[in-house]
């Protein structure tokens, strides 16, 4: 009934940076990061860790990157898709794309890919052709008893040999000789040691293999072309399991690192001597070392990069989307349009889903977090944010299995003056029982916060109720308690203009005033207890939207206080956009999720998208657009003004797409090599400013014979301003080039003065100037002659 | 499966004594052991590492090193003295004193030549080797300060010695030292204290291999005498060091009671550019290792905490069995206690006295008992003189007890004296000739003692009220001369049999008082044995875990033991790691035959089948499940016990309890000295 081609589902924003190992590009000063995020590969700057740009063409999750041991400036990337793509890196240019055929799971040097299905190592013969795209059909199997764990296999010494475990085996296969030698341990001994292979990393000019174990031992694997004569040694600090090992390119040092954090730097032949660099996050799930040896990349499970220096110093860290636990709902920050979700353990994240960057952790606990499992920490499981952005209401808990619940309501007032929520209130027991929903009231003036809890009340908090409090700060306070006939409250909603609140009591909603605070009516759908409520909103705000647990969707008018139209459909998620009329219904249906999405008022949805994802979706959220789509068509007119964001239970962010926003986003992408990508700075708008005086000047003067000379000065300058800062030659190469420029085409006097001055200037100031200085000064004086 | 009353003792408070050096002797696989109390024991290691021979010490006699020169045995101590040992006769030879303090090592060539010991007055004295003798040679160049550690070129030439704070290599020559290497001290507070290079290693191509206090293996070259490469080993002491012959691994122990392997292996696979590389770590030690010897397939290590470990290199093994599992060595394979079965009465033999005990009584019924009376000290022994005891037995009727020493003057001293019950008394008529006893024996009446002596002879004495007198000596008609180490007599007074360290099994007729027969030789030590009070047959355990059961009127073996040869014994059986200790017979049951090792307690049902592989060797459990008829059907030969652990010995009294001495080793770590504190993980 809705067309639903132009509507695809795609992973875009807060996409798992640490699924395979960074790699720093060699060679440079400013050296990057390029690590895989979903369906792109992304290239940081390890200096100022900003995110420089992306390798984009993939279509499906990116897993695996390597550079090309032919040329350090071009990178592979493989894919679930069955590509592989050869990448220049810097200037984010596809060169090449073979096309393998089946998913891909992990890509090594000398051409040797992971396969899919049964996991089997096969080595791939990529054809040379000139062709933009190859089919590379040429493959052998090297082995089909790979670990699923890519990090369980590994090159040795300039790729004679290769390692590979699984379960307690370790598999050495040598290509010239066409041998596989395997030893395998024991899986436990009396001493409770776990023998199990977790990675490893060959030495890159001895033949030695180190295999991270279990239970947190390393062993070093000598003289394995033996039988029996093979030897190891073991070393042992990790307590957990060793989740990666890596040596360092001169094979001085060996890296270690696990669920401790703590980065561990072996010395190599030299026993146990070992330098540690602990507290570095999350657990490190993937060491890489840049090919000079001056840097070293460490990729966390709380989805971060962090970049080490040889001297054991941390000098940058990328952050991703955090995603790990998830227990507060997906929200907007007004203020600032970014998600808001559960960060670091006692921390919330703000993540800006446009730039695909994370701004802030805002700490809530304010308690250290020990990195242990079985502690019992607090962490925050419900948060709010008033309609302004002002204000920021969190609740913590801690004690979720046993019986001592321990949770704190908190307040945050926003600070103008350090643009952050600063601490307002604590309440300590806000209730006698788990805190089960908690909202804001939406008017403008007054801002009120009402949270429902498990014993069976819901109470009403205001600002400066307290007369107590002397000092300036308005603190909350509770205002009104409310309950009715002890049951216990499952959701509570303010309505678009916050006059009415409706409280659900198990299948019973109540609707009250927040004015007088008097019970206005109640509303009764016999089947079920009411798991989700919202209001509509601008055109439907006389609706009153509520799912049950029993399968049903009712929508009551709240101005004959009559159920006007239910449905039955299992919703997991209900999520009314705040920009429109429309509301968004996740229903769990037959192992797949579907969505639909409809205004109150009519009763035929506005867009159906079968089986969105496999697993069920409880939270999604309504991201409003910095420009709006104008998109004209009734399918796709719902996602104009707001886009659609839902967390599936692998924790997974996914988001819808349109067409008309994907052919905006290639097309400005296709610019964005050409023009787009400057910030906008003084230099740009003067530029601009110039480009415009220029373009009126062609078309003024010269529309025909001037044409070509305008497009090879205007490559000169791009090449200029999208070559990033770090990687172009000495100010003084350029500056005459690009006066050069401007200057070959006309043979009139006025450039020379022009000329001159420029090397007048130059010269007074030793070439000291920046390209932008020389820039803009070549551009005023041009402007000024033209 | 018959039940007993069971006296389990625990009040035996033996100690064994740490172990200070090892010297393996390739060519007859022998590695001899020299304890801290001056004792030195001999193991097969071939043999599963049975203790051949045990040479007990004397008081003031701390050993520092030992070395085999050809199949001889030198050690020498801190009193100054060399001695050879008398193999064959398990005694000292001689001791001639070096002249030169107190001696800290000792160390023989490779050819055989010489012994070179290094002195507390700093002299590197060279000993020639004689036939018969050892003579002092020279002197090499004399250094400040003591030499703790020597270790020969496997040429000759050359000899390096570890000293304080330094190594010297000698031109063996001259005597003139040709390099000096100095060893560093440690950082910070250590730095003001020495540092002892406890250990070297000379290889053959000219590398030195030093282990040192500050806890690290050095590497020098002893052309330019350089430093190639250190590793450090622990934080504490590296104290002693052993290289395999083929010098392709190193071991090294430590005062952590780890020991480090090293192998000489090539960085590059198909390269020679070979390196000496830290591999594996074994830790079965809780304290300080005091010295490590690699032989062909396993390291063997001893120290402090009185075991001797043998970790086998599994590298190194051909074939994976029971012989080549790892091995603790904690209690001597001989037998400690001695029992009076008809009165009650324990001796307990420690190295220098002697404890007799009397059973408690007690009474009730169930698991375990009410103790009636307690078990009674009656008597404290101390030996007179220096030496230790070698052998003991009391007297089944309990009013004799008999010990031996190893000195020569002592040797032989039987003490009487009316105290009491015991009759105590001095035999003072026994020829000098016929003198040191290896093994003591009773007859079951107690009117004889059997004591084995040299040439591997046993003397009788008859005793009586009056006295101790000689009667003869029983001889073997050929054969070896090693010393007997188990003696055996029949119930009925009528045979005696003898068993030597050259595996040969006597059989003498008391009556005739002439060898009766010999029991064929097997490859394997004879571990225990005994005469079955019925058939006379001979039952006998080997160290092997074979056992064989000898007719000695028939002289052959019966058909029982035919069929146990056929049939092969149990793999579990055999994969047990300690020798059996004893042989009882249960005189109301014949066809029982009771064994122990360390860890357990057997009775052998020879009417019921032999279990094949097959069948479940630990079976009383599943036996107890069963209903009573099929529980026939199901039951085999072998009744394992393992109730009782650490046990010393058993021993079934006439009044058919059985008396189990256990030594719980907890009780034993627990008397050792402190070990190194060491951080542990999460303390």
């Amino acid at each position: 009934m809705v067309e639903t081609s132009d509507i695809r589902v795609v992973r875009c924003g807060g996409s798992k940076v640490n699924l395979t190992p960074p790699i720093i590009s060699s060679d440079s000063r400013y050296p990057f990061v390029l690590c895989t995020s979903g369906d792109l590969v992304k290239v940081y700057s390890t200096r100022t860790e900003e995110w420089l740009h992306s390798l984009q063409g993939h279509t499906n999750q990116v897993t695996g990157i390597t550079l090309n041991p032919a040329n350090h400036l071009q990178v592979y990337s493989c894919s679930v898709d069955g590509t592989v793509k050869l990448w220049d890196f810097i200037d984010g240019i596809l060169i090449k794309t073979f096309v393998i055929g089946c998913p891909l799971f992990a890509i090594y040097v000398l051409s040797v890919i992971v396969l899919s299905e049964c996991f089997q190592l096969v080595s791939v013969h990529l054809p040379k052709s000139a062709e933009q795209e190859v089919e590379a059909k040429e493959m052998s199997a090297v082995s089909s008893h790979i670990s699923k764990n890519p990090s369980c296999t590994a090159f040795g010494r300039g790729g004679e040999y290769i390692a590979f475990a699984r379960h307690l085996q370790l598999n050495v296969y040598f290509f010239r000789k066409q041998k596989t030698y395997s030893f395998s341990l024991k899986a436990t001994d009396k001493k409770g040691a776990k023998n199990a292979f977790t990675c490893i990393a060959c030495h890159p000019t001895d033949d030695c293999i180190a295999t991270g174990h279990e239970d947190g031992k390393i062993r070093l694997w000598r003289n394995f072309i033996h039988k029996k004569e093979y030897t190891y040694s073991t070393q042992h600090w990790h307590h957990n399991a060793v989740n990666t090992l890596c040596f360092t390119p001169e094979g001085t040092h060996l890296l270690s690192g696990g669920i401790e954090s703590v980065l561990v730097q072996w010395q190599y032949g030299a026993g146990n001597r070992k330098e540690f660099l602990p507290r570095l996050g999350g657990s490190i799930l993937h060491i890489s070392a840049s090919s000079d040896g001056q840097l070293f990349c460490t990729s966390h499970s709380d989805n971060k990069i962090t970049v080490i220096e040889s001297s054991f110093k941390v000098c940058g860290v990328i952050q991703g989307l955090v995603k790990d636990a998830v227990l507060t709902d997906l929200m907007i920050d007004p203020r600032s349009k970014a998600l808001v979700l559960n960060g670091k353990p006692g921390h919330l994240q703000f993540y800006s889903l446009l730039r695909d960057k994370h701004l802030y952790n805002l700490d809530i606990v304010q308690q250290e977090y020990i990195y242990e499992a079985g502690l019992d920490q607090f962490e925050v499981v419900k948060a709010a944010f008033d309609i302004k952005g002002s204000w920021l209401a969190t609740v913590e808990e801690r004690g979720k299995k046993s019986s001592d619940l321990e949770f704190f309501l908190k307040l945050w007032a926003f600070d103008e003056r350090t643009q952050s929520f600063v601490l307002n209130t604590t309440i300590t027991a806000a209730h006698t029982d788990r805190i089960i929903s908690m909202c804001f009231s939406s008017s403008e003036e007054t801002t009120m916060l009402v949270t429902a809890a498990e014993d069976s009340q819901f109470k009403a908090w205001c600002q400066g109720a307290d007369a107590d409090t002397q000092q300036d700060q308005n603190f909350w306070s509770c205002d009104f308690v409310g309950s009715y006939h002890k049951l216990n409250p499952t959701n509570c909603s303010f309505s678009a203009d916050s006059s009415l609140l409706a409280v659900s009591f198990q299948e019973v909603i109540t609707i009250w005033s927040p004015d007088t605070w008097e019970m206005l009516t109640t509303l009764c759908q016999p089947p079920g207890v009411i798991r989700d409520l919202c209001f509509g909103r601008l055109s439907c705000s006389k609706y009153l939207l509520g799912t049950t647990t029993k399968n049903l969707l009712c929508c009551w008018n709240l101005l004959t206080c009559e159920l006007e139209w239910s449905t039955s459909v299992d919703v997991s998620k209900l999520q009314p956009d705040p920009f429109s009329e429309n509301v968004a219904a996740f229903s769990y249906q037959s192992k797949h999720t579907d969505l639909f999405v409809f205004k109150p008022s009519e009763p035929r949805p506005l867009f159906t998208n079968k089986n969105v994802c496999s697993e069920k979706v409880h939270r999604a959220v309504f991201v409003p657009r910095e420009e709006p789509l104008n998109s004209c068509d009734e399918s796709t007119q719902w996602l104009n003004r707001s886009q659609l964001y839902f967390l599936t239970q692998n924790m997974d962010l996914l988001t819808f797409s349109t067409a008309t926003e994907e052919d905006r986003m290639l097309s400005s992408s296709k610019q964005l090599v050409i023009d787009d990508s400057v910030a906008v700075t003084p230099f740009y708008l003067l530029l601009g400013k110039h480009r415009q005086q220029q373009q009126k000047l062609n078309t003024q003067s010269h529309p025909v014979s001037d044409k070509p000379q305008q497009t090879q000065g205007s490559v000169t300058i791009k090449e200029l301003l999208h070559t990033p800062a770090h990687v172009l030659p000495a100010a003084s190469v350029l500056c005459s080039m690009f006066v050069n420029s401007f200057l070959i085409s006309n043979t009139g006097v006025q450039q020379d003065p022009l000329r001159y001055f420029v090397h007048i200037r130059l010269k007074s100031n030793g070439f000291s100037y920046s390209v932008m200085h020389l820039l803009s000064i070549s551009l005023k004086f041009l402007n000024s002659f033209i | 499966m018959g039940e007993f009353k069971v006296h389990r003792v625990r009040f035996f408070d033996y100690m064994p004594s740490g172990i200070r050096a090892l010297a393996f002797n390739r060519d007859i696989e022998r590695i001899a052991v020299a304890r801290m109390d001056g004792s030195v024991e001999v193991f097969h290691c071939s043999d599963r590492f049975f203790q051949e021979k045990i040479i007990p010490g004397r008081e003031q006699c701390g050993i520092e090193g030992l070395s085999w020169v050809g199949e001889r045995l030198f050690s020498a101590g801190l009193n100054g003295g060399i001695t050879e040992y008398d193999l064959t006769n398990q005694k000292v030879k001689y001791t001639i004193d070096a002249y030169g303090g107190p001696i800290w090592t000792i160390a023989g060539n490779q050819q055989g030549t010489h012994l070179a010991v290094g002195c507390e007055d700093g002299t590197v004295k060279l000993f020639e080797v004689n036939e018969d003798k050892i003579q002092f040679e020279r002197n090499l160049d004399r250094q400040k300060s003591r030499i703790i550690s020597l270790s020969w070129h496997p040429s000759g030439s050359k000899i390096a010695a570890g000293m304080m704070d330094m190594i010297q290599i000698f031109n063996v020559e001259t005597g003139h030292s040709v390099h000096r290497l100095l060893a560093d001290r440690g950082v910070g507070t250590s730095r003001s204290k020495e540092c002892v290079v406890w250990s070297v290693v000379y290889l053959s191509d000219g590398t030195i291999i030093s282990g040192d206090s500050v806890g690290m293996v050095k590497l020098w070259d002893d052309q330019t005498g350089t430093l190639i490469k250190s590793h450090n080993v622990t934080k504490c002491d590296v104290l002693a060091l052993s290289v395999s012959q083929n010098e392709d691994s190193l071991v090294a122990g430590t005062s952590e009671g780890t020991v480090v392997q090293f192998q000489f292996i090539s960085m590059v696979l198909g390269k020679d550019d070979k390196e000496w590389v830290r591999t594996r770590t074994f830790k079965n030690h809780t304290h300080d290792i005091r010295a490590v010897a690699e032989i062909t397939t396993a390291v063997v290590s001893g120290g402090m905490d009185a075991q001797l470990v043998v970790r086998p290199l599994l590298d190194k093994v051909e074939v994976r069995s029971a012989a080549s599992a790892l091995r603790k060595i904690h209690f001597p394979h001989r037998r400690l206690v001695s029992c009076a079965r008809k009165s009650g009465l324990m001796l307990f033999q420690y190295p220098g006295h002697l404890e007799l005990w009397r059973l408690g009584e007690s009474e009730g019924k169930g698991s375990s008992l009410f103790v009636k009376r307690n078990p009674e000290k009656l008597l404290h022994l101390k030996v007179k003189g220096e030496d230790h005891i070698r052998c003991s037995a009391v007297s089944p009727c309990g009013e004799w007890i008999v010990y031996s020493t190893a000195s020569k003057l002592r040797e032989n001293t039987l003490h009487g004296l009316k105290h009491f019950l015991f009759l105590f008394f001095q035999i003072s008529k026994l020829p000098m000739v016929l003198s040191s006893a290896n093994q003591l024996c009773f007859s079951s009446d107690s009117s004889h003692l059997f004591s084995a002596s040299a040439q591997s002879s046993v003397h009788i004495a008859s005793l009586s009220q009056s006295g101790c007198k000689f009667v003869g000596t029983l001889k073997p008609k050929s054969g070896s001369h090693q010393a007997i180490h188990l003696l055996a007599a029949s119930e009925d007074g009528k045979w005696l049999a003898s068993a030597n360290s050259d595996h040969e099994v006597h059989i003498y007729n008391l009556q005739t008082r002439k060898a009766h027969c010999t029991v064929p030789v097997y490859s394997s030590a004879v571990t225990a044995m005994g005469i079955h009070p019925t058939t006379n047959c001979l039952f006998m355990m080997y160290a092997d875990q074979q056992m064989c059961e000898y007719s000695i009127e028939q002289k052959q073996y019966t058909d029982w033991s035919r069929t146990v040869q056929r049939k092969g014994l149990h793999r579990f059986w055999m994969e047990r790691d300690t020798p059996c200790l004893n042989v009882m017979f249960n005189p109301q049951n014949p066809s029982h035959v009771i064994l122990h090792d360390t860890y357990m307690l057997c009775i052998i049902d020879q009417s019921l089948p032999l279990p094949d592989d097959k069948t479940q060797f630990y079976n009383q459990l599943t036996l107890k499940s069963l209903p009573e008829e099929q529980r026939k059907s199901h039951s085999h030969a072998f009744k394992v016990c393992k109730t009782f652990k650490d046990i010393l010995c058993v021993e079934l009294m006439s009044d058919q309890s059985l008396v189990v001495v256990e030594r719980p080793l907890e009780d034993v770590a627990s008397q050792l000295p402190a070990p190194i504190k060491q951080k542990k993980f999460a303390t």
